[in-house]
C-alpha cells in the first residue's frame, strides 16, 4: 500500500522531491495538453472564492469532493475586537463574508468562522490542524500557498477560475514546472533568523529570479529550523517568482504534526511518516537550476524599496540609483527612492518608522512572537510609533496569552488584536496613512500595499519589535535585553 | 470565453518593470463578490488622485489618462508583469478596462495562468523588442500594432515584426475560446479511477484522521 516505499523498482533514476510528489498526483497526460494533476486540499477564504462558487452554480456543477476543502474568513476580518468581527460594519466586507458562510453551507465545506477556535489566516490553519502535511498537493486562491511546502507537499497558488476547475474536478491542468534547488549552508549568526535567509535569497535572483520554477530548500542552515522558520522561508518564495517553495520532511516535520486534527493516528500514523520520509531528493538527483549560500555570511536583512527584492542589510546604506543591477531597474530604483522618501547614502539604521506592525502568514506564528517579546520585554513602544501585534490564528493568540506573552506586548504600548491579515494588506480598517512608514514583519512592500502612499520595510520579527522600542530601524544584533524570560 | 485571434489596436506604453497585481487593482476593489466591473479599478493608484475618500480626479500624466490612449487594447510594459498576488481580479480589470494583450518581456506565473483564463493574450518579446514598441508607441500614440495570435507574431505597417512564443495548448483554448473544466471533464473515467486509487494513501488526505 505504501507507493514510495515498497513498490517503487530499484532502478529508477534518482528523483527529486518535487518530482515524487508530482508523479504521486498525474491523473492523466493527455498528448499536446498539460498534465492533470489531483490536488489533495484546496484551501477557501472570503476574497478569491465567491465568483468560483458562483461560476459552479452557473455551470450547475457540484462541488467533487467538499472533504478535500476547507475554508475561513481572514483577509477582511476587521481585527480590533471580537465584537467588530461578529458584526463588521463594511458592509461589502460584510456581504463577503456572508457569501462564504453561506457557500459553505451550500456546498458542505468545513467552514472556521470568525471566532472559531481554528480561525486563523488560512496558511496558519493548515498547518496548525494537520490538513497540511508531506506529500500533498495543496492549493488556494492566495499566492503565499508556497507557505505549505515547508511540510514537503507541492503547494501553489491559483486564481479565481482554477479555484473553480478544482471544486469541479479536484484537479488542475498544470504544465511541468522547472527545479531550483537553494542550499544554504552553515549556523546562523546571532540575530539572524529564516526571513533573513528569504530576503537575502530574494535580494540575490531578484523578484523573477524563480519563475517558472519549484524552489527545494535544502542544506543545514534549513534543516536546523524549525517548521516556523521553514514556513517562513517557504512562505515568500513567491516573492522570489517561484511557482512552489518546498522543504524535505524530516523529524522536525513529523514532530509538529504529530497528534494534530487531521494527522492520522496509531499504527496509521506510523505508516504515514513511513511513507514521508521518502519525500526526500534522492542523492544524484539533478536540478535544473542551483545556489549556494553561505549562512554564516547573513546579517539581518531590511527592504528599502518597494518590492522585495529592494532589500539591504540593517548596518549598510540606502543605494544609489547606479547601483541598480539593468537600465529596467535603474528605473523602477529612481520610483522607489521617491516614493519610499529615502536618499542614497542615508544609513539604514537612521530611517525612522511611525507604525510597526507584527503579523500576516510570514511571521506571526508563535515563535514569531516570543522573539519579539523577548525584545520589548522591560522595554516601551517609542511615543512616536502606534504598534501593533496580529496573531496569525486564534491558536497562536491563545498559545502567546498563556505564556503571558500578550501582557509584555501590551505594557510595552503595542495593540494586541484578533487574528486575520490586517495590515499585510489592508483590506480591513488596518492601513497605513499616506506618507507613513511601517516596520512590517509581512512579505510585500510594494506601494501602496499597506495604504495608499503607505511606506512598507520588511524585516524579521525581532527587528521589528526593536524598531517599535527606538523608532527607527534597529541591528537587533546589538540589543540589550531587559528580559527576564529566556 | 470569446475566441480571440487578430487584435490591431494602438498601445499603451507603461515602462516600468515588476509591475505588481497591488498596482494592477489595489486591495479595496477585491471586497466585491461580482465578476464584472472592475475596469475602472484598473491602476486605480496611478490614474486617479484621491480628493476626498468618495472623490477622486483623473491624474493627467498617466497613460491611461490621456485621450491619445483612449481605446487602445494593446498594453506594453518591462519585466515581471503581474507580479504579487493571486488576484484573478488583476486579469478581470485589464480585460474589463478594454485591454485584449499586454506585451512585456517576461510575466509573473499566476497572472499568466489567470490572463489566459480570461482570454487575454501576452506577448513575451525580447527586452530590445519590448523597448522598440514602447519608444514607437510613447513617441507616436497613434502607432499601430497588429498581434496574430495564429502566426504568434507582433508587427506593424512600418516594417516591426516579431515572434512570441505560445504553449500550443494555450493558444488552441484562446483561438477557440475552451472553458478548461469541460476539457478537464472529457478524463473523467481517468479522474474515476486515479481517485479511487488515492482514495486509500490517507497519509495524504487532508482530514485522514487513522485507517482502523
Ligand atoms: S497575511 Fe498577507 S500575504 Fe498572508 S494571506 Fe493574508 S494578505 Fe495574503
Amino acid at each position: 500500500m505504501s507507493t514510495e516505499t515498497n513498490n517503487t523498482p530499484q532502478v529508477v533514476a534518482p528523483r527529486t522531491l518535487f518530482e515524487k510528489v508530482w508523479q504521486q498526483h498525474v491523473v492523466a497526460e493527455p498528448a499536446g495538453e498539460p498534465t492533470i494533476l489531483y490536488i489533495d486540499l484546496q484551501l477557501v477564504h472570503e476574497v478569491t472564492s465567491p465568483q468560483a462558487f458562483d461560476g459552479l452554480r452557473l455551470a450547475g456543477r457540484k462541488l467533487r469532493r467538499p472533504d478535500r476543502h476547507i475554508a475561513t474568513v481572514d483577509h477582511n476580518v476587521p481585527t480590533t475586537s471580537v465584537q467588530d468581527r461578529l458584526v463588521i460594519a463594511d458592509q461589502i466586507s460584510n456581504a463577503q463574508v456572508n457569501a462564504l458562510r453561506k457557500n459553505c453551507a451550500e456546498f458542505g465545506i468545513e467552514f472556521f468562522d470568525v471566532q472559531a477556535a481554528e480561525q486563523g489566516i488560512v496558511h496558519m490553519i493548515g498547518p496548525e490542524l494537520g490538513a497540511t502535511k508531506p506529500g500533498m498537493t495543496i492549493v488556494c486562491g492566495d499566492s503565499h500557498t508556497s507557505t505549505h511546502g515547508a511540510f514537503g507537499a507541492l503547494a501553489f497558488g491559483i486564481g479565481t477560475s482554477e479555484v473553480e476547475h478544482v471544486m469541479a474536478t479536484q484537479t488542475l491542468p498544470q504544465s511541468k514546472p522547472k527545479t531550483f534547488r537553494i542550499n544554504v549552508e552553515g549556523e546562523l549568526p546571532y540575530g539572524v533568523t529564516a526571513k533573513d535567509i528569504i530576503l537575502d535569497i530574494i535580494g540575490r535572483i531578484g523578484t523573477d529570479g524563480a519563475t517558472g520554477y519549484v524552489v527545494e530548500y535544502a542544506g543545514s542552515a534549513i534543516r536546523a529550523l524549525s517548521m516556523e522558520g521553514r514556513m517562513t522561508i517557504c512562505n515568500m518564495s513567491i516573492e522570489a517568482g517561484a511557482r512552489a517553495g518546498m522543504i524535505a520532511p524530516d523529524e522536525t516535520t513529523f514532530n509538529y504534526l504529530k497528534g494534530r486534527r487531521f494527522v492520522p493516528k496509531g499504527e496509521a500514523w506510523d505508516l504515514a511518516v513511513q511513507n514521508w520520509a521518502s519525500l526526500v531528493s534522492d542523492e544524484g538527483a539533478t536540478f535544473d537550476r542551483e545556489l549556494h549560500i553561505d549562512a554564516t555570511k547573513l546579517a539581518p536583512s531590511v527592504t528599502w524599496g518597494t518590492s522585495p527584492g529592494m532589500v539591504t542589510t540593517i548596518d549598510s546604506t540606502v543605494p544609489s540609483i547606479d547601483d541598480a543591477p539593468s537600465e529596467a531597474d535603474k528605473k523602477s530604483f529612481s520610483r522607489a527612492l521617491e516614493y519610499m522618501d529615502l536618499k542614497p547614502g542615508t544609513k539604514i539604521e537612521d530611517i525612522n518608522v511611525d507604525a510597526v506592525f507584527l503579523g500576516s502568514c510570514t511571521n506571526a506564528r508563535i515563535e514569531d512572537l516570543r522573539a519579539a517579546a523577548k525584545i520589548v520585554d522591560g522595554y516601551h513602544v517609542a511615543t512616536t510609533v502606534r504598534a501593533m501585534v496580529v496573531p496569525g490564528s486564534q491558536s497562536v493568540k491563545h498559545q502567546a496569552e498563556e505564556e503571558g506573552l500578550d501582557l509584555v506586548f501590551k505594557s510595552a504600548g503595542f495593540e494586541w488584536r484578533e487574528p486575520g491579515c490586517s495590515m499585510c494588506l489592508g483590506m480591513n480598517p488596518d492601513i497605513l496613512q499616506p506618507g507613513e512608514r511601517c516596520a512590517s514583519t509581512s512579505n510585500r512592500n510594494f506601494e501602496g500595499r499597506q495604504g495608499r502612499g503607505g511606506r512598507t520595510h520588511l524585516l524579521s520579527p525581532a527587528m521589528a519589535a526593536a524598531a517599535a522600542i527606538t523608532g527607527h530601524l534597529t541591528d537587533v544584533r546589538n540589543w540589550k535585553f531587559h528580559s527576564k524570560v529566556s | 470565453m470569446t475566441p480571440i485571434n487578430i487584435i490591431t489596436s494602438i498601445a499603451a506604453p507603461l515602462p516600468f518593470p515588476n509591475i505588481d497585481t497591488d498596482q494592477i487593482i489595489p486591495k479595496q476593489f477585491l471586497k466585491r463578490i461580482e465578476r464584472t466591473g472592475y475596469g475602472d479599478f484598473l491602476f486605480f493608484d496611478w490614474r486617479y488622485d484621491l480628493e476626498t475618500p468618495d472623490h477622486v480626479s483623473e491624474r493627467k500624466d498617466f497613460v491611461l489618462n490621456k485621450p491619445e490612449y483612449k481605446g487602445a487594447e494593446i498594453l506594453i510594459a518591462e519585466k515581471n508583469f503581474g507580479c504579487g498576488s493571486s488576484r484573478e481580479h488583476a486579469a478581470w480589470a485589464i480585460n474589463q478596462y478594454g485591454f485584449r494583450a499586454v506585451i512585456a518581456p517576461s510575466f509573473a506565473d499566476i497572472f499568466f495562468s489567470n490572463a489566459g483564463k480570461n482570454g487575454i493574450i501576452l506577448c513575451r518579446l525580447t527586452d530590445d523588442e519590448v523597448a522598440t514598441l514602447l519608444k514607437l508607441c510613447t513617441e507616436n500614440p497613434q502607432h499601430k500594432l497588429t498581434i496574430n495570435l495564429e502566426a504568434q507574431t507582433v508587427t506593424d505597417e512600418q516594417g516591426f515584426s516579431a515572434h512570441f512564443d505560445m504553449d500550443p495548448f494555450r493558444k488552441h483554448c484562446l483561438l477557440n475560446g475552451l472553458d478548461d473544466i469541460g476539457l478537464t471533464l472529457l478524463h473523467e473515467d481517468e479522474l474515476d479511477s486515479y481517485e479511487t486509487k488515492h482514495n486509500e494513501e490517507f497519509w495524504v488526505a487532508p482530514k485522514a484522521l487513522t485507517t482502523t
